[in-house]
């Protein structure tokens, strides 16, 4: 009994990094230019076809293919700056982010059933030869692909830490967020720093997606779900603070990993979309999250 | 309202009242249905999200459970109409319950706090009824379109004149004031909550009429399938391509969305979507107010032609 229990501890802290670097890529956009993406789920599925497709066609390997997966999102999501959110910039706050909502909406049904036409509604897996394997500690299984999951998660999260903490370009992205019109009073390029955590955003999209695939599968319609899980993770977190809204993340994969053991159903989400709307009408700041004015 | 207007909306409905006597297509009246379906729900999202500013992502909520009480009540025996009554007002106490946490929400938590409602009974009510309301045969054999057509017209006038009776009222008012300014408002002694939870109500209640109705509409489909989240993005879409915060605005995006997605389907097929987003952004995009805008657009435009500034100086005087 404790064994299964700690054992779906395990599964939950594995699936909950996954919905954490989600929600970083997603929070790092909002956090930074008020752009809500809800496309980004949908770019977190073409991250996971790119993936899938290098795989299948040229035989390399998912972990391997992580650059040139990041180099096509980066592409993708520079078309999308350039066409459309660079045209939101200059709008108040709160229409910047309907608009871009809006925006999302929109892409998600184009992004979702290009996919659809392209690769069909199929689901699609891989199976390496590392595939299915998994060490063992204190008796409880470690599934390779998880585990290293978990660890490019870290990575990509203290890789921007340090970004954001130690580099030049780190510390103007910063400052836009404290007050975009001083800091392009003391001569930051505001729309430099816009597309620069945009396509953060989408890079991080395309990892996670990456990931997604080797440790699930994936197929058009997973977007939406995606986007969820992120919106609500970055919610949970509270804004402006990526290590806790990793941590969150990995608390309502936690969660929903033992509500399965527990409660039998597929009720695993309503339990975890449950805790997020009672921590929200008591924290509406957030877990992690400084209290507004 | 100019009695010229009166005149050809009292019109309009009544061309609408004898269509079923003209026209013998089902197919032809389906859509019409459609339209009328989207019309009531894109009113009635508007009296929420678009005179009071608060962006609903949980709609399919409400319509759902006017869906699911409407069809079980109605199978049960109950008579439709009192059924899909009931089903209005089951959306109605759902409102009310989740309305005074979820208005500490502002904006964009609001959104997803109302998205993450309407998910988790999509979930629920797709693991407690995990099967197809599939209609009894004796109720099979007696389906007519016809009725379901008045339903859905009545439905559509009820709540556009409602939304029209709010938007010219002291109500109305005040939940405009809400939406530009919330403390402004306060200060001047509307209450924000009250107003938020009426619009709320109202909105709910004539959603999940809507959804009572599909209920009676549709032959057989997942119990789940009406709290899916795409009814509300399809709500959000139609009020935003037609104009947010007006009466006409979602008549007229409603109206686009079921003649453009038809059209499309049947001359591109599979890209239908694809082309439908396309042309959502391009709307968000140039004509931020919606289609309603091109309007006012175009009678400014004509005003400037028809009489030119006269304090604009032309170059030729400093000569």
């Amino acid at each position: 009994m404790f064994e299964a229990v700690a054992q779906n501890l395990i599964f939950g802290i594995l699936l909950g990094a996954l919905y954490g670097l989600g929600a970083v890529g997603i929070a790092m956009v909002f956090g930074v230019t008020k752009f809500l993406n809800v496309a980004h789920g949908e770019l977190l599925m073409l991250g996971g076809y790119a993936t899938f497709w290098l795989f299948s066609l040229f035989n390399i390997d998912p972990f391997l293919a992580l650059p040139l997966t990041i180099v096509f999102l980066l592409l993708i999501g520079a078309v999308l700056y350039k066409l459309l959110f660079s045209r939101m910039v200059k709008l108040a706050e709160e229409e910047k982010i309907k608009n871009t909502m809006l925006i999302g909406f929109g892409l998600t049904l184009i992004l979702q059933n290009i996919a659809l036409t392209l690769w069909s509604a199929d689901d699609r897996g891989i199976t390496t030869s590392y595939s299915g394997q998994a060490f063992t500690l204190m008796g409880l299984r470690f599934p390779y692909l998880r585990v290293a999951g978990l660890v490019i998660s870290l990575v990509c999260l203290f890789a921007l830490h340090l970004f954001l903490r130690r580099t030049y370009t780190g510390k103007a992205i910063r400052a836009t967020v404290l007050d975009w019109e001083a800091a392009s009073l003391v001569g930051i390029d505001v729309h430099k720093v816009y597309l620069l955590s945009f396509l953060i955003g989408t890079a991080l999209a395309g990892v996670a997606g990456a990931l997604v695939l080797v440790t699930f599968s994936v197929e058009p319609a997973m977007g939406m779900h995606w986007t969820l899980k992120s919106l609500i993770v970055m919610v949970l977190g509270g804004a402006g603070n990526f290590i806790g809204t990793f941590f969150a993340g990995i608390l309502l994969g936690t969660v929903e990993s033992v509500t399965a053991f527990f409660i039998p159903g597929n009720y695993r989400q309503v339990v975890g979309l449950l805790i997020f709307l009672l921590i929200l009408s008591f924290r509406p700041q957030g877990l992690f999250g400084r209290k507004e004015r | 309202m100019r009695s010229l207007q009166i005149i050809s909306i009292a019109l309009l409905i009544i061309v609408l009242i004898c269509l079923p006597l003209v026209i013998e297509k089902d197919s032809t009246i389906n859509l019409f249905i459609l339209v009328f379906l989207y019309v009531a729900l894109a009113s009635s999202w508007n009296i929420l999200g678009g005179f009071t500013g608060q962006t609903s992502l949980g709609h399919a909520a409400f319509f759902g459970l006017g869906a699911l009480a409407t069809r079980l009540l109605w199978i049960d025996g109950f008579p439709i109409l009192p059924s899909i009554l009931a089903g209005g007002l089951l959306a109605v106490v759902f409102a009310l319950l989740i309305g005074v946490p979820s208005f500490r929400l502002k904006g964009v938590y609001f959104a997803i706090g109302t998205l993450a409602l309407a998910q988790i009974l999509y979930i629920t009510v797709g693991n407690v009824f995990p099967t197809i309301a599939a209609l009894p045969v004796e109720d099979l054999s007696a389906y007519q379109l016809t009725p379901r057509y008045y339903l859905f017209l009545g439905l559509a006038v009820v709540v556009v004149g409602v939304a029209y009776l709010i938007s010219n009222s002291k109500l109305g008012l005040g939940m405009m004031a809400v939406r530009e300014e919330e403390d402004a408002a306060e200060s001047l002694g509307v209450s924000a909550l009250r107003h938020k939870l009426l619009a709320l109500a109202i909105s709910a209640f004539f959603t999940g009429l809507a959804g009572g109705g599909f209920a009676y509409y549709h032959v057989s489909y997942y119990f789940q399938f009406p709290f899916s989240p795409i009814w509300s993005l399809d709500m959000l879409t139609m009020v935003y391509i037609g104009g947010t915060g007006t009466v006409a605005g979602p008549i007229i995006g409603a109206v686009f969305f079921v003649v453009m997605k038809n059209f499309l389907v049947r001359n591109v097929g599979e890209y239908h979507l694809i082309i439908f987003g396309t042309l959502f952004i391009l709307v968000v995009l140039f004509l931020p107010g919606g289609i309603i805008s091109i309007w006012k657009i175009a009678r400014k435009a004509l005003k400037r032609q028809a009489k030119p500034p006269d304090y604009q100086l032309s170059p030729e005087k400093y000569d």
